[in-house]
């Protein structure tokens, strides 16, 4: 197939993974067609407008995001909220919002109004092993999770909680473990390809909603 | 509920097989490490690590097949950890589904490789390992499968490593290993107390009693254990159930 059509012959649709050069992809991808989706990794902006979702991934530095450049941003920004859905993983989900403390000059998506923070409490930070998610309300992407399912994290920084949030997490203090806009635009602060079976039912329900 | 302490199992594979004390009397899985994966994976395993004890040259390209088959259908972190030299082998080891890597003996030669792993896949993906024993008062560190002694308390090592940017240390006591009496408590408290990134336990895994005093005494984050998952078929779930009953946080998850 085509970069760039919605379906394969087999009727999986593509979901772009945009690349921006943050960490390992292996996982994701393998975790996306496990969930039934024909996922393939592209900086090209026209690669991903024609992709059926969209998945920004990314580990590390917030300052990372950089790389995203305009066009990219942009074919990211047009589709997302319409026809083409978009997740937002782990710093993915962080850049959705206007910005984050790690990197107070980057630039967010602006998707979601807000900041990231860094996580505070006694606790240890970097954040890093299964906790808890705290449904807060119904989300297309919690179909079939429970609350109390446990999810693995790995980060040092977390969105705050805000009317978007639809399930946290306690770690110090409370943050946004997954959020949707109600417009398909979604984040997940802890990485689903690693989170079992859960994790896997949280990117079918999100691999679902691509057409 | 808070974080989880993680029960990790340990898989130490020789040219593609699970080499130690591998004792389930299902002969399919035995020694193979992708039905093992699998079999610890259905039980409740929190992570993989899959240790090359031999790792030799010649056995790059077995590992790296070892870890395509058990990461193929596994979807908890994977590290994997023997041989990791220098940026290629970690490159290899992620590209073929390995989430994290640990280094020992070459972060130890040059702290700058944990930098330079940690700055292109991020400092989840890098972990430091470190073998220590006690000497008097200290716990010196050793190298080169705990057969070189390098002058380094594992305190002040771990600290560094921990600046310098792993995401966690997996701290090995000699002394315990393989004898199944416990971890080492003290060494592993002193060395979490002392950096802000989780600490591994592992040596000495034998009750399930050990894993309880590591988990509070020694403020372990994780524990990780080979040959004692292979006690019983249940030992994973049975370990959790043990831990959760007396006031531990651990994942129970559904399947």
């Amino acid at each position: 197939m085509e970069n760039g059509a919605r379906r394969t012959e087999d009727g999986r649709p593509s979901v772009a993974v945009v690349d921006y050069r943050a960490g390992n992809l292996t996982s994701l991808l393998k975790g996306l067609s496990a969930a039934g989706a024909h996922a393939f990794v592209s900086s090209d902006p026209e690669a991903i407008r024609g992709a059926a979702g969209i998945v920004v991934p990314g580990v590390g530095h917030f300052a990372a995001t950089a790389a995203i450049d305009e066009g990219l941003r942009a074919a990211i920004v047009e589709g997302a909220g319409h026809d083409r859905p978009l997740l937002g993983i782990c710093l993915g989900l962080q850049f959705l919002f206007d910005g984050s403390e790690e990197a107070p000059d980057a630039r967010g998506l602006g998707l979601l109004s807000g900041r990231c923070t860094f996580l505070r409490g006694d606790v240890k930070v970097p954040h890093v092993g299964w906790n808890t998610l705290e449904r807060k309300r119904d989300s297309a992407l919690l179909v079939g999770v429970d609350s109390g399912a446990y999810v693995y994290f790995t980060h040092s920084y977390a969105a705050p909680i805000t009317d978007a949030c639809v399930a946290s997490t306690a770690h110090g203090a409370d943050f946004a473990a997954i959020v949707d806009d109600g417009r398909r635009v979604f984040g997940v602060q802890f990485h689903p390809e690693k989170s079992g079976e859960d994790g896997m039912r949280i990117l079918r329900n999100f691999v679902a909603l691509c057409r | 509920m808070p974080l989880a302490k993680r029960i990790i199992a340990c898989l130490d594979v020789r040219n593609g097989c699970v080499v130690k004390g591998v004792q389930f009397q299902d002969l399919a899985s035995a020694g193979d490490p992708a039905s093992l994966a699998r079999r610890y994976n259905a039980e409740g395993i929190d992570e993989l690590v899959i240790l090359d004890v031999t790792a030799t040259i010649e056995n790059r390209r077995a590992l790296t097949d070892t870890i395509r088959r058990v990461s193929a259908e596994l979807f908890i972190p994977l590290a994997v950890g023997g041989g990791i030299r220098a940026e290629a082998d970690a490159e290899a080891a992620l590209d073929a589904g390995a989430d994290k890597v640990a280094l020992n003996s070459a972060a130890l030669a040059d702290p700058s490789l944990v930098t330079r792993l940690a700055n292109r896949y991020g400092s989840q993906a890098v972990v430091v390992a470190i073998d220590a024993k006690r000497d008097r008062e200290r716990f010196a560190v050793f190298s080169r499968s705990g057969s070189a002694e390098t002058g380094r308390d594992a305190v002040e090592w771990a600290r560094q490593a921990a600046e310098v940017g792993a995401g966690e240390i997996l701290l090995t006591s000699i002394d315990r290993d393989g004898t199944r009496a416990g971890f080492d408590c003290e060494m592993t408290a002193a060395v979490s107390g002392a950096v802000p990134i989780p600490v591994i336990a592992s040596g000495g895994a034998g009750t399930f009693d050990h894993f309880h005093d590591v988990f509070t005494h020694g403020r372990a984050d994780a524990a990780l254990a080979a040959s004692v998952f292979h006690f019983s078929e249940h030992a994973v779930a049975d370990l959790k159930a043990f831990l959760d009953a007396r006031g531990v946080p651990v994942r129970r998850h559904s399947c």
